[in-house]
């Protein structure tokens, strides 16, 4: 079992950066998610961690020793593929044992570890099956079999879940969790649902246009983003931002906007400009005396809760209030926000300006 | 459930296609079944007209195939009995059997050459359709379409340089000039069928394999290699096909050596009078190796292995 250091990582093919000086730490034992829409560079990440790809430039520690530009096979780290990638000329058996084999483990050895395995994953009675006639819930066990067989010191995963259909998804994502949990292993996971990445992960690394936008734990990713890429794409509804232009003083607790005058965590730094004011829909509370009003646009219900869409000065606001709350179209509110929740961004560059809720947070 | 399914053939329709099949193979079977006959003929059953459908077979054209006679005098043949059953057949025309002729000889160059630049082919053709499918190689497309350029005029069209070249390489009528040659043509078709195959073997497998502590060749080797089987032995059959029936440039490049049973068949007419049984008898045999061949990969045509492997 692993920690993971990426250092400056950076890979280009010909013109195109997929990852640009990419910095984070992977803990031994974490179950880590690399989370960003498609394109963002997290597969391409993951790839050279375990040598499928060499990076430009960059270091990549495993367990203290530089691993960048090493083979695969020399690097001890299993991957579970998206399509699962199981060889079809082979059964299950041999799936799971050929990494096993090209160690040149003894036979007797390399059965009780597939027998082992098979046990854990519940596929004992579909060993000698072809793996063609499998359902994609069966071969996803069959893929992580063969990659759990070896015990590696690292998993990497890419999308694992994709290919499975929603309802089986769900299932298969509380296994994988719990056989994480279990066996306490260092894993890598690639998603681009951050359901998915809030639901498993210990710790998150959001990306965006080859870049690290942010990471972080869970809670922080989604209370203190570092971003407005990052508040935007996590969470649903996501963020709500209210643009306007004013300016903050260290120490401040109190913006201009739109001619109130609402709370905000204490400042850190001073800044003039473009900004937007960042509050999670569940932080908006819906009052007939609130400072800033609003018109009632739609409401979707949704059981425990429902979402108001709201037209303000500042644009569309989305609000989750109460079930039991009455809120109609059409109907004039005031809005309320939660001061010690709120984000302030700087328009131009999208990074969230320091302030007594995100400074353990933002780095650089 | 209902009687009129969209995809489910009816079986009136069933049946005019199986009737369509069976005259088409029929037709295309008839001129086989000739030459099949024609060997079994006597010559003067093989040019008699109308031509004789029922007949006594008889074994005359096979041994005038594979040995040359000579006429004898009777006191001679009456001094010496035949010694086997096909001395008596050759008795008939007062005639013995003093050796056996090229065809067997003839018969092993093709199989030599015809094998020999298959393999070759294959060979080169699927570690070059590996690397364009796999790596990032500088003018990919221009080499690619350097390859197939190859195949844009007829072989046959460059027959003089290569004459020419042949006689200064010492190349001619030898082995290893004929399989250089029909490699040569083969390889670009080789090249470029099986790139296609590979590049429908979807990387993973190897990047699995590779992640599975093998090297690059090995993943190659087992893993894309029996994904590509298929692929292969198509191409296989095409490139055999190929140089198996080559003549033209077998009549120009071959003679006492290496010379294939293409060129030589057609010479059979010429020793003693017009032998047609001999000459079909020659087809036959000619023809059953790539028949062989192509049964012996059948399996191979037929089965998607790939399939249900990977979701797509």
């Amino acid at each position: 079992m692993a920690q993971i250091v990426i250092r400056n990582l950076k890979k280009e093919f010909g013109d195109f950066t997929a990852v640009r000086e990419s910095s984070f730490t992977i803990e031994d034992g974490e179950f880590f998610m690399l989370l960003g829409p498609s394109g963002c560079g997290k597969t391409t990440t993951l790839r050279m961690i375990a040598g499928l790809e060499l990076p430009t430039s960059g270091e990549i520690l495993l367990d203290g020793e530089e691993i960048s530009q090493r083979p695969p096979s020399e690097r001890d780290i299993a991957f579970v593929f998206q399509m699962f990638a199981l060889y079809p000329h082979m059964n299950v058996r041999k799936n799971i044992s050929y990494p096993l084999v090209s160690q040149g483990m003894p036979r007797a050895k390399v059965k009780e570890k597939v027998a082992e395995v098979a046990r854990i994953l519940g596929i004992e009675d579909m060993l000698d099956r072809p793996v063609g006639g499998l359902s994609g819930g069966d071969r996803q066990r069959v893929a992580l079999g063969r990659a759990i067989v070896r015990e590696p010191k690292a998993f990497m995963m890419d999308e694992p879940l994709g290919a499975l259909d929603a309802e089986f998804r769900e299932h298969m994502a509380e296994e994988l969790r719990a056989l994480h949990d279990r066996m306490g292993a260092t894993t890598v996971y690639v998603t681009h649902d951050q359901l998915e990445a809030m639901q498993m992960g210990d710790k998150i690394v959001v990306m965006n246009n080859a870049v690290v936008e942010q990471f972080g734990t869970p809670q922080e990713i989604y209370d203190k983003p570092a971003t407005m890429f990052v508040a935007d794409f996590i969470g649903s509804p996501p963020m709500n931002f209210l643009p306007f232009h004013g300016a903050i003083h260290p120490g401040a607790t109190e913006v201009e906007m739109h001619g109130g005058r609402f709370g905000v965590p204490a400042a850190r730094g001073a800044f003039e400009g473009d900004m937007a004011f960042g509050v999670r829909p569940e932080h908006i509370r819906i009052s007939d005396d609130g400072a800033f009003r609003a018109e009632v646009v739609a409401v979707e219900y949704l059981g425990t809760t429902q979402i108001v869409t709201l037209n303000t000065a500042g644009g569309e606001v989305k609000a989750r209030i109460p079930a039991h709350q009455v809120a109609r179209a059409g109907e004039t509110v005031g809005l309320g926000f939660n001061a010690s929740t709120i984000t302030l961004f700087d328009r131009q560059s999208g990074r969230a300006l320091k302030s007594e809720l995100n400074e353990g947070v933002l780095h650089g | 459930m209902s009687a009129h399914s969209i995809t489910a053939a009816t079986s009136r329709a069933k049946w005019v296609a199986g009737t369509l099949v069976i005259l088409y193979a029929v037709i295309t079977m008839i001129p086989l079944a000739w030459i099949l006959m024609t060997g079994f003929k006597s010559p003067s059953d093989a040019i008699s007209y109308p031509p004789k459908v029922v007949f006594e077979p008889t074994l005359e054209g096979y041994v005038n195939l594979f040995t040359t006679r000579t006429r004898q005098t009777e006191e001679f043949l009456a001094a010496n009995p035949p010694e086997n059953w096909a001395d008596e057949i050759v008795r008939q025309y007062d005639m013995v059997i003093v050796g056996p002729s090229k065809f067997g000889e003839r018969f092993l160059n093709s199989v030599i050459i015809g094998f020999g630049s298959t393999f070759l082919s294959i060979f080169l053709g699927t570690l070059a359709a590996y690397a364009f499918s796999r790596f990032r190689i500088p003018l990919a497309d221009d080499l690619l379409f350097f390859i197939l350029s190859t195949r844009m005029m007829p072989p046959i069209a460059v027959a003089i340089p290569i004459f020419l070249m042949y006689r200064e390489l010492g190349l001619s009528d030898t082995h290893l000039g004929m399989i250089l040659l029909y490699t040569a043509v083969n390889i670009s078709l080789a090249v470029w069928l099986l790139k296609g195959f590979i590049d429908e073997i979807p990387r993973e497998y190897e990047e699995a394999a590779l992640i599975d502590g093998y090297t690059r060749f090995q993943a190659f080797y087992k893993v894309v290699l029996p994904q590509a089987a298929t692929g292969i032995a198509s191409t296989a059959i095409f490139c055999l096909i190929f140089a198996w029936n080559e003549y033209a440039f077998a009549v120009l490049l071959t003679s006492a050596t290496a010379q294939t049973a293409p060129p030589f068949i057609p010479t059979i007419i010429g020793i003693g009078g017009l032998d047609w049984p001999a000459v079909a008898a020659g087809a036959t045999i000619f023809l059953l190796p790539v028949m062989i061949f192509t049964i012996l990969l059948r399996k191979h045509l037929l089965r998607g292995i790939t399939f249900g492997a990977v979701r797509k």
